[in-house]
């Protein structure tokens, strides 16, 4: 172990801003489990998705896999809606959502990732853009644009689910819905409904997270699977329903993660955020900022 | 003074919400206790935290001369504390009769001697089916049952478990006057046979004609404890009730 | 039928298969049997845990991995013989079924499921990372030309998954008839009622982590033998995720039977199938059937023979009695 200030400092600084795109990756669970209760650990599926959908109007026409997954967002969305539809008629209703249910959703992870397979391969796949290459060496730190550039997306995209969640009224119905379906029913609003829309933006926002990844990292089906306890861990860490705890969290692990990673090797990090989600859950399950 | 049931001082909260707050209640073997209190007062946390299935930070709870605090809510119930839940809650891939069989199977059992005989056990499972009037439909699941037989076994599981004190919470919701009838003489043969009752109610008529005693909760308080006449007569309750 | 009468018939059955597979002439079938029968095991044993008491494991990989690693790591002490090696892995196996159930059973249903998740990685990962066993470069157990009486190694290694799957089979049957049976269903429908009904549910749970733990283990054990070179992607494989959970959900999660069923039907198609169509599209198609069934067949291909056959709800685990002092009234 090759100590020096300024490996350390950089491992710090790499880890919050891989952070910032973690948390990103995590707002869909933040939403959907963290405040709709819905175990959907194929999340990391749609993302990895979203990543192959930029990726594929990157290779054939160069557009910016960033504006591709804004643009590719509504589609999510309806997915995402749709999903839940038959989520709800299937399980919810029958009350078999927790064994069924997770079944469920570990089908469709599965089925994702064995489709992408079929499709592209197991070659690792990865996206050209101006902002793909370039460093930047600021006071001695080494900041890569690819990483840059999502970090800051993605505070942006968290501020503005933030922002839907807590100001306009679909959002605060959303946070509703998670305390008292009756009282919202009661309001003349459909919680089924909001459930549904809920659970869109959780998706459509996969769409985007999956743009992130492919520019962070190349990426190729399996990819996904690493990510289910990453995203679990950090929900569960940052207090389940709350995005800004979501990013604190998603920003500790990272740094955990980088440390990890530079003084122990790359091969570790995987088992950092997985054993944090084994400790808290063990310990804590209300997580930091606790519910 | 030792009572069958001891709370002392018991407080719960849930985050900032204060659920119950310096309760102290002494109930005596044998004794017929109403429960009575608007919704929300916290009737439900309190059998709730007595059981186990909650936790309370403040107080604590003697039974049978036991401290129960850090006992989980199986080993309350294999000491002979038995509850039924506000809202029913069977056990929806059983039939009814093994529905009564799992406190037989495990709380019975676990006192000590031999596991009876299947066939005294399925006899036992026959005969509280029967004293709540559900032996007809022994064998079916109990998404077959109204609302109002599901009340019927729930009570039904609770005996079945051979009780010292039982705590019924509102297993008379939705009855017609004459299935209330049923469900009080059935309370009442308990009692007879020695159970104590804690009997948390609604229905005014069914708890004064039932309680020799008339405890009253209003927003996680105890405001008042004596006998049922005077209990009602009691203004703070008056006002709890009908409001000033 | 008293489960020793059980025992011995399955094992009569076994042996007519075996020999059916000897007749066969081709060390092929003993080959795609031996996967079947791993699967019998793996897919009962989650069906203890996940049918019996609801709690859904996403991390078989990880408890059978775990039994193939036990036995590279003592092969490389000194060579074991098979039994020897199963035991050790379904030791191993059910400690950290238990270990992990004692850490979050007292959790709901779906951060268990997730902790599942979470420890299949960090086993993979600590296995990747250590050399002794061979890490990511993998490991060579060198199989045997042959083992007396049997002839070529496979058929020794097929009787010995015979055996283990009967054993889980009878496992599941006892469970289901005893008082645990009982206990697990309750567990399933209302662990509030459950505990209120005098159920010790912490314990219950335990015992169900640690048997199937220790069953999906004692399946990972002689892995290393009939593989040859073991890597962790191998042993840690998708398939046996997707695997132990569709089974059980499509052949019918009340009883014994169901994974049995899901084990033989999907576990021979999807031996047909890699051998004619890519394994990616077999694992697709499991996918499909997993999600199908969930939604449309909840009850499985049993639920379904019932609803049709004897118009009756489907009624779970107890409907025998149990007898006092008989073998079967479990813990």
């Amino acid at each position: 172990m090759i100590f020096s200030f300024d490996l350390l400092v950089n491992a710090i600084v790499s880890g919050i801003l891989i952070g910032a795109f973690y948390a990103a990756v995590t707002a869909g669970i933040t939403i959907s489990f963290g405040i709709l209760d819905i175990v959907n650990i194929a999340h990391p599926a749609f993302i990895i998705l979203g990543s192959y959908i930029a990726y594929i109007v990157n290779i054939t026409f160069g557009l910016d896999p960033i504006l591709t997954a804004i643009v590719v967002t509504p589609a999510f969305y309806v997915l995402g809606a749709g999903i839940y539809q038959i989520y709800y008629v299937s399980f919810e209703k029958r009350g078999q959502e927790s064994m069924r249910g997770l079944a469920f959703f570990f089908g469709l992870l599965f089925i994702t990732e064995v489709t992408l397979v079929l499709y592209f391969g197991v070659d690792y796949r990865y996206v050209e853009a101006r902002y793909i290459g370039p460093t930047w060496h600021i006071a001695g730190l080494d900041i890569p644009l690819r990483i840059l550039v999502p970090c800051l997306v993605s505070l942006l995209m968290i501020a503005v689910l933030q922002l839907i969640l807590t100001r306009s009224f679909v959002g605060r119905a959303i946070m509703a819905v998670a305390q008292d379906q009756l009282a919202l029913k009661l309001m003349g609003v459909d919680p089924i409904r909001i459930k549904r829309i809920a659970f869109g933006i959780s998706i459509a926002s996969a769409s985007i997270a999956g743009a992130f990844l492919i520019i962070i990292q190349p990426v190729e089906p399996s990819v996904g699977r690493e990510y289910i306890g990453r995203v679990f861990a950090i929900c569960v860490l940052g207090g389940m329903g709350s995005l800004p705890g979501t990013l604190i969290a998603a920003m500790l692990i990272g740094i955990f993660e980088s440390l990890t990673s530079t003084f122990y090797g790359p091969s570790w990090a995987p088992a950092v955020s997985f054993g944090f989600l084994l400790l808290t859950l063990a310990v804590r399950p209300a997580g930091l900022l606790g519910r | 003074m030792t009572g069958l049931l001891e709370i002392n001082s018991l407080g719960k909260r849930f985050g900032g919400f204060v659920a119950l707050e310096s309760i102290s209640l002494s109930v005596q073997p044998g004794e017929r206790v109403g429960l009575i209190g608007p919704n929300g007062s916290g009737k439900s946390t309190l059998v709730n935290c007595i059981c186990g299935t909650l936790h309370n930070e403040a107080g604590s709870v003697h039974f049978d001369g036991h401290l129960l605090d850090g006992a989980t809510a199986h080993q309350r119930t294999r000491r002979g504390l038995a509850r039924t839940f506000q809202l029913p809650r069977p056990f929806a891939s059983l039939s009814l009769i093994d529905n009564v069989r799992i406190p037989l199977l495990y709380t019975v059992a676990a006192r000590g001697g031999a596991l009876r005989a299947a066939h005294d056990i399925d006899e036992r499972c026959a005969d509280l089916l029967r004293e709540v009037g559900l032996d007809a439909k022994a064998r079916h699941l109990p998404r077959d049952l109204t609302q109002v037989e599901m009340r019927k076994l729930e009570l039904a599981r609770a005996m079945a478990a051979e009780p010292k004190l039982l705590m019924a919470d509102e297993s008379m919701a939705g009855l017609t006057h004459s299935e209330v009838e049923e469900i009080l003489t059935l309370l009442n043969r308990l009692n007879g046979q020695g159970v104590t009752i804690i009997l948390i109610e609604h229905i005014m008529r069914a708890v004064m004609s039932f309680s020799q005693r008339l405890v009253v909760l209003v927003s996680g308080r105890m405001i008042a404890d004596g006998e049922p006449n005077e209990v009602v007569r009691n203004p703070e309750v008056e006002r709890a009730y009908l409001g000033q | 039928m008293r489960s020793d009468i059980f025992f011995v018939s399955c094992l009569v059955v076994g042996g007519i298969v075996f020999a059916a597979a000897l007749a066969l002439g081709n060390d092929y079938y003993f080959f795609a049997g031996y996967v079947v029968l791993q699967y019998i095991v793996l897919s009962t044993a989650w069906n203890i845990l996940g049918g019996y008491c609801g709690y859904v494991n996403f991390g078989s990989a990880a408890f059978f991995a775990l039994g193939a690693y036990t036995t590279v790591a003592m092969h490389r002490l000194h060579p074991m013989p098979i039994p020897v090696d199963v035991v050790f892995g379904g030791v191993v196996s059910g400690v950290v079924g238990f270990g992990m159930g004692y850490l979050t059973l007292r959790l709901r249903g779906a951060f268990f499921a997730i902790a599942t998740l979470a420890l299949a990685v960090v086993l993979q990962t600590l296995i990747v990372n250590w050399d002794y066993v061979g890490g990511s470069r993998g490991a060579y157990i060198v199989r045997p030309e042959s083992f007396a009486p049997f002839g070529s190694y496979i058929k020794y290694l097929f009787m010995i998954m015979m055996l283990l799957a009967v054993g889980a089979i009878t496992v599941a049957r006892l469970i289901e008839r005893s008082r645990l049976g009982y206990g697990f269903a309750t567990i399933r429908d209302d662990e509030l009622a459950a505990e209120a009904s005098g159920v010790p549910t912490l314990r219950l749970k335990l015992i169900a982590t640690t048997i199937s733990g220790a069953l999906m283990g004692m399946a990972g054990a002689p892995f290393p033998y009939y593989i040859g070179f073991l890597q962790p992607s191998s042993a840690f494989g998708l398939e046996y995720a997707v695997n132990s959970i569709a089974m059980p959900l499509i052949g019918g999660t009340t009883s014994w039977v169901g994974p049995l069923i899901g084990a033989i039907l999907l576990g021979s198609l999807q031996q047909i199938a890699t051998v004619t169509i890519s394994s990616a599209v077999n694992l697709l198609i499991v996918g499909f059937l997993l999600v199908g069934f969930v939604i449309a067949a909840p009850n499985g291909i049993i639920g379904l023979v019932h609803k049709y056959i004897q118009h009756k709800p489907v009624g779970q685990v107890g409907r025998r009695r149990v007898e006092a002092d008989s073998p079967e009234a479990a813990p």
